[in-house]
């Protein structure tokens, strides 16, 4: 069980890869609104969340999460 | 603002106004042959046609469909649940379901609805849709509408989905896989034999969506299912009339007998009008000459494989196996764009793709090959390919 703070932590180690233009990431950065995440880097960020976790996150949930923070909270509560 | 969102499209469109780039909605001023045709006042070879075995422009299809508006008009002005069944369609669906071996068929008016309608309803609220990443827009439109959870899985990767199959323990059982026969814009074939055989470890349903492989691929033409012989496995087969049968409809087949419930379930079948009996009439003699002339499948691989290997030659970003869609890619925006328009000038017409229609950031150049092109067509589109190399506008690499 993944708490929210490690998911967090590893968000934003994961997103720096992304990071383009170079903001600091921290729990209100916006994917998209922020970083400039196209469609296709979110579904790759995506794979790797679930890869690393073991879980598969629904297409459903992706309308709701804006932020680093609404992503975190999301792994979290799919982690068994 | 409500219209805000449409201006980085605006730009798009202007953009290819200003550069006069016809590649998308080119108009037709003509068709002189399966494969040939005056497109924006130029006469071309088709290559971008999805036309697999040239029967839209069949002499016995046209008249099926000339006979068939004498008979019942141009419209059946109603849904096939109120006014639109017409002898026509219930026949149709008998053919397709002995054609598959199977007891039920219905039959849509387009591709589109049969594939969006059939996931949309399917699965429910509480199921779960494991769809391959790479899916054609009506299934992503269709698995949207239908409630239930949404899960992707790597494209043609089956370790990927088995370990989602995993994942989902007890649930596995409640759902249904989505993969596609040959996929649209490369041309690549799905693991089915794979797929298969996870799916019944799992328990799982499986839909396979046969609309680039119908009439293309297995012994008798019914598509991948059969050429990787687990036909058994597959639930919902769904498919188009509006490519190796030239018409425009889809489908759906399945030896569930619950299909002639879920009919009734389906709202894109419920509430459109029926398919006008002229394009029934035609798919039906299509149907037919599909079934009786596996030559034609014979030709269009011989034209597919004449292709891809010329392309191949010259050193082309072609796919990893032949098939008759034959896509060529480009990791330079200005560099498709340019491409295609030489191609065009130079008499050939083929599709331009881009993301994120193209299944990566990179461009395509989407060839589609027929029964009908010719040898010599096969080799001027060759040809005019050798012309973006001299031009400077692809580099060989395995030259
Ligand atoms: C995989 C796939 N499914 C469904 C469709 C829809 O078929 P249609 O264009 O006949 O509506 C298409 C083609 O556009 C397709 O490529």
């Amino acid at each position: 069980m993944a708490d929210y703070q490690s998911c967090l932590a590893f968000l934003c180690e994961l997103l720096q890869k992304y990071n383009r233009k170079r903001v600091m990431i921290n729990e209100n950065t916006g994917l998209v609104a922020d970083l400039g995440l196209s469609s296709l880097e979110v579904m790759e960020v995506i794979e790797q969340i679930e890869d690393h976790y073991d879980i598969s996150i629904p297409l459903n949930i992706l309308p709701d999460v804006n932020t680093v923070a609404d992503l975190a909270q999301k792994i979290r509560d799919l982690n068994p | 603002m409500l219209l805000d969102k449409f201006k980085e499209m605006a730009a798009f469109q202007a953009e290819l106004r200003d550069r006069r780039l016809k590649a998308f909605g080119a108009v037709t001023d003509e068709i002189v042959s399966a494969t040939e045709g005056v497109v924006e006042g130029r006469r071309v070879i088709l290559a971008g046609t999805n036309n697999y075995l040239g029967l839209s422009a069949d002499p016995r299809c046209i008249e099926a469909s000339r006979a068939a508006a004498s008979r019942w008009g141009t419209g059946t002005t109603g849904s096939r649940l109120a006014n639109g069944s017409f002898a026509e369609h219930q026949a149709l669906e008998a053919e397709l379901a002995a054609f598959y071996g199977v007891g039920h068929a219905i039959c849509f008016s387009t591709g589109y609805a049969a594939t969006m309608g059939t996931c949309a309803t399917l699965a429910g609220p509480g199921d779960v849709i494991l769809l391959d990443a790479d899916s054609h827009s009506s299934i992503y439109s269709g698995v949207k509408l239908s409630g239930a959870e949404v899960i992707r899985y790597r494209h043609s990767d089956t370790a990927d989905l088995a370990k989602r199959l995993r994942r989902l323990g007890d649930r596995a059982a409640n759902t249904l896989i989505v993969a596609e026969g040959i996929y649209s814009m490369l041309g690549d074939i799905a693991p089915l034999a794979e797929i298969a055989e996870l799916k019944r470890e799992y328990g799982a349903m499986l839909l396979v969506d046969e609309a680039h492989s119908l009439g293309v691929l297995g012994e008798r033409g019914r598509g991948a299912a059969e050429a990787a012989g687990v036909e058994d496995a597959v639930d919902f087969t769904v498919g188009t009339f509006s490519k190796s049968l030239g018409g425009i409809g889809g489908f759906c087949v399945s030896p569930h007998a619950e299909l002639e419930d879920v009919r009734y379930c389906i709202r894109a079948y419920i509430f459109t009008a029926s398919s006008t009996p002229s394009v029934v009439a035609s798919t039906r003699r299509a149907l037919q000459i599909l079934r009786d002339e596996p030559q034609l499948r014979e030709r269009l691989w011989d034209n597919a494989r004449r292709l891809y290997d010329g392309l191949k030659a010259l050193g082309l970003a072609v796919g990893p196996t032949p098939s008759p869609v034959v896509a060529v890619e480009f990791s330079d925006r200005e560099a498709a764009m340019a491409a295609w328009q030489q191609l065009f000038d130079n008499g050939v017409y083929v599709n331009l793709v881009v993301p994120p229609a193209s299944p990566s950031t990179n461009y395509l150049l989407r060839n589609s090959m027929s029964a009908a092109h010719s040898t010599e067509q096969v080799d001027r589109i060759i040809d005019a390919y050798r012309g973006l190399i001299d031009a400077g506008l692809v580099t060989p690499d395995a030259a």
